[in-house]
This record gives structure tokens, C-alpha cells and sequence, in this order.
């Protein structure tokens, strides 16, 4: 089984696959807003029973779509910041045992 | 392999110029599951949850170096669930980064890691919910995990280490997809087809969405573990996770 480490130019072209398959639906697809499917999940339920009624609301809800993207970018800053920590560290461990 | 995968592409390129109806691709929203599949749900999730409690405790207990890599593949699946993604459909939906966990700890430690995604995002974000958090910690934390663990253990020694990988991350997020749409059709059966229609109607579209983020997550779960490679290989070895030679 081979397990060597990626060459930099073969995880550059992966880095650019992952952004790519990210940019090209908004290149490529026009007049559409890429909603998240919450919202529109109610109407596909809806269409199937549409008689059945959510029986709990959440306890909290973002009041409005500023806020929402605030806690969003606070759950993937929380994230990033523990793997940058964790990166660094082994980095750092690294560093001083080579020396 | 490739081909195939381009030709689902194109089949959904070709599909959203007919079919450009927003669609389900996310956790199920609060009160969304009648109370008995509620509580059904968290009767098959809970199981998971003790052993996964256990089982982090004695790594932690008997591997202490490795605590920071278990905080690590939290952070990761953390980082993934906020990230909601374009997708070819023409909605968005996020990837899962329960994958890399399973590899590196084992699919029960990973139904605890994600459930806690979960919970977090059913508190303060109101995506997916208290009452469906059993059935979207199934899908997400349980039967992604062990989709990834599975893959992982049965290619490890037969198959390039990077193909394994991407094949265990990216098919645990689809995985993950295709077991809401069941539940939700198991729920809310179609009244003319019954749950397969409705699982054909929530399960085609949507596996679509998923397929291109599916393969992102993929990719992105061969870089990272990777790096852990070069920059982590003493915990690696700890866990001794399979298939990784140093």
C-alpha cells in the first residue's frame, strides 16, 4: 500500500478541482439564488401531505438573515481557529525537534 | 469511475434546464417529523451515543496525546456543516467532514462529534432541529461515519490510499443525503405512491445536488489527511490508523 505524501503540484490541481466545483455552479447556472433548502423543504413537504402542520418551533431562531450568516461565520471561524491552532502546534513540535 | 462520474454531471446539467424547483438538501427542520418517528429516531441514535462516549473517554484516558487530533476532526466536521455550497441544482446545500473522523477514530466516535454539530446548529442557528435530531444525528453522525469506516476498512489494502479516502469521505456525505430523503419519505409518504414515490421524489433530485459537493468533500478529506500525514504522523500511529504506513 503506498502512502507517500501528495507532491505540491498534485495538491495544488486538488485545491483548484475543490474551488472550481464550487465557482462553477454560480458561473454556470444563471437566474438562481442558490437557496438554502430549509426553506424550500416546507413546500416539498407541503405538496406531499399538505395537511400535516410542524408540531415544534425552534427555541431560537436568527432574527433575519444577518444574524444567521453572523453564527454561520462564527461556527466556521470557531472551526478554522482550531485547525489553524492544531496545525501550528504539530508545526511548532516539529520545528523544535528537528532543531 | 471518472467516466461515470461525468456523465452524472452532465445528466444534471442537463436536468436543472427542466428542472430548476428549489430542493430539499439539508438537515430536517424542526417539528418536521411527526412525534412517533421523532422519538424512533433518537431510540436508534442513542445506542451510538453511549458507546461513542465510552469510546472517547478510554481514548482519551489511554491516548492522551491524541486529544488535540480528536479536537481536530470536531473542528473539521464543525468547519464543513457551516459551509453551505452552490450546487448544481441550483441550491445549496453543505458537505458533512464526518469522513476524516471515521478514519482516524472510528465511526461510534464520530456519531458523538457530529451530533454535537448538530445540536449546536439545532440551538443557535434553528437548522435542523431539537425534536429531528435522532433522525438527522442517524444520518449525519451515524450512517455517514460508518459508511466511511466501512469503505476505508474493506479498500485500505487493495486500493491507492488517496482513492480510498476520497471513496470513504465522499460517499458518507451522499450517504448521509440519501438517508434524510428516506426519512422523510418514511414520515411523509406520497398519497398516490406511497413512501417509494416519495423517496424517489426526494431522493433523485437530491442526490444530484449532493453529488458535486460529495466529490469536494472527497478531495478536500485527501488534503487534509495528507497534511496529517507529514504534520500529525505520531498521532496517526497512536491510533493506528489502518493503512496509513509512516
Amino acid at each position: 500500500m503506498n502512502a507517500k505524501p501528495l507532491r505540491w503540484p498534485v495538491i495544488l490541481v486538488l485545491w483548484l478541482v475543490v474551488i472550481g466545483l464550487t465557482i462553477a455552479p454560480i458561473v454556470f447556472i444563471g437566474n438562481s439564488e442558490f437557496g438554502g433548502a430549509d426553506t424550500a423543504a416546507e413546500a416539498a413537504i407541503s405538496e406531499i401531505a399538505p395537511d400535516y402542520e410542524p408540531w415544534f418551533a425552534p427555541l431560537f431562531e436568527p432574527p433575519g438573515s444577518e444574524i444567521e450568516s453572523l453564527l454561520f461565520a462564527l461556527q466556521a471561524g470557531l472551526g478554522a481557529g482550531v485547525i489553524g491552532y492544531f496545525f501550528g502546534w504539530q508545526h511548532g513540535r516539529r520545528h523544535q525537534r528537528d532543531r | 469511475m471518472k467516466q461515470r462520474w461525468l456523465i452524472v454531471i452532465l445528466a444534471a446539467t442537463i436536468l436543472i434546464v427542466f428542472e430548476t424547483r428549489p430542493v430539499y438538501a439539508m438537515h430536517i427542520m424542526e417539528g418536521f417529523l411527526p412525534p412517533l418517528w421523532a422519538l424512533f429516531w433518537f431510540a436508534v441514535t442513542i445506542p451510538f451515543w453511549i458507546i461513542g462516549f465510552r469510546q472517547i473517554q478510554r481514548i482519551v484516558r489511554e491516548k492522551p496525546e491524541v486529544r488535540l487530533l480528536l479536537g481536530f476532526a470536531a473542528a473539521f466536521t464543525f468547519v464543513l456543516s457551516a459551509l453551505k455550497l452552490p450546487s448544481v441544482t441550483g441550491s445549496s446545500s453543505h458537505p458533512t467532514g464526518v469522513g476524516l473522523g471515521a478514519v482516524l477514530f472510528g465511526p461510534w466516535v464520530m456519531s458523538v462529534l457530529g451530533s454535537i454539530v448538530l445540536l449546536f446548529q439545532a440551538l443557535l442557528i434553528a437548522h435542523g432541529g431539537l425534536t429531528t435530531l435522532g433522525a438527522n444525528a442517524f444520518s449525519m453522525a451515524v450512517v455517514g461515519p460508518f459508511v466511511a469506516w466501512f469503505i476505508w476498512r474493506s479498500m485500505a489494502a487493495r486500493a491507492p490510499f488517496w482513492l480510498t479516502v476520497f471513496l470513504a469521505a465522499a460517499l458518507a456525505d451522499l450517504a448521509t443525503y440519501v438517508v434524510t430523503s428516506l426519512q422523510l419519505a418514511l414520515a411523509h409518504p406520497d398519497p398516490v405512491g406511497g413512501v417509494v414515490a416519495s423517496f424517489v421524489k426526494f431522493g433523485t433530485i437530491f442526490a444530484v445536488t449532493q453529488i458535486p459537493l460529495a466529490i469536494s468533500e472527497g478531495v478536500l478529506t485527501v488534503l487534509v489527511l495528507n497534511a496529517l500525514q507529514t504534520n500529525a504522523a505520531a498521532e496517526l500511529q497512536a491510533l493506528e490508523v489502518k493503512g496509513v504506513r509512516l
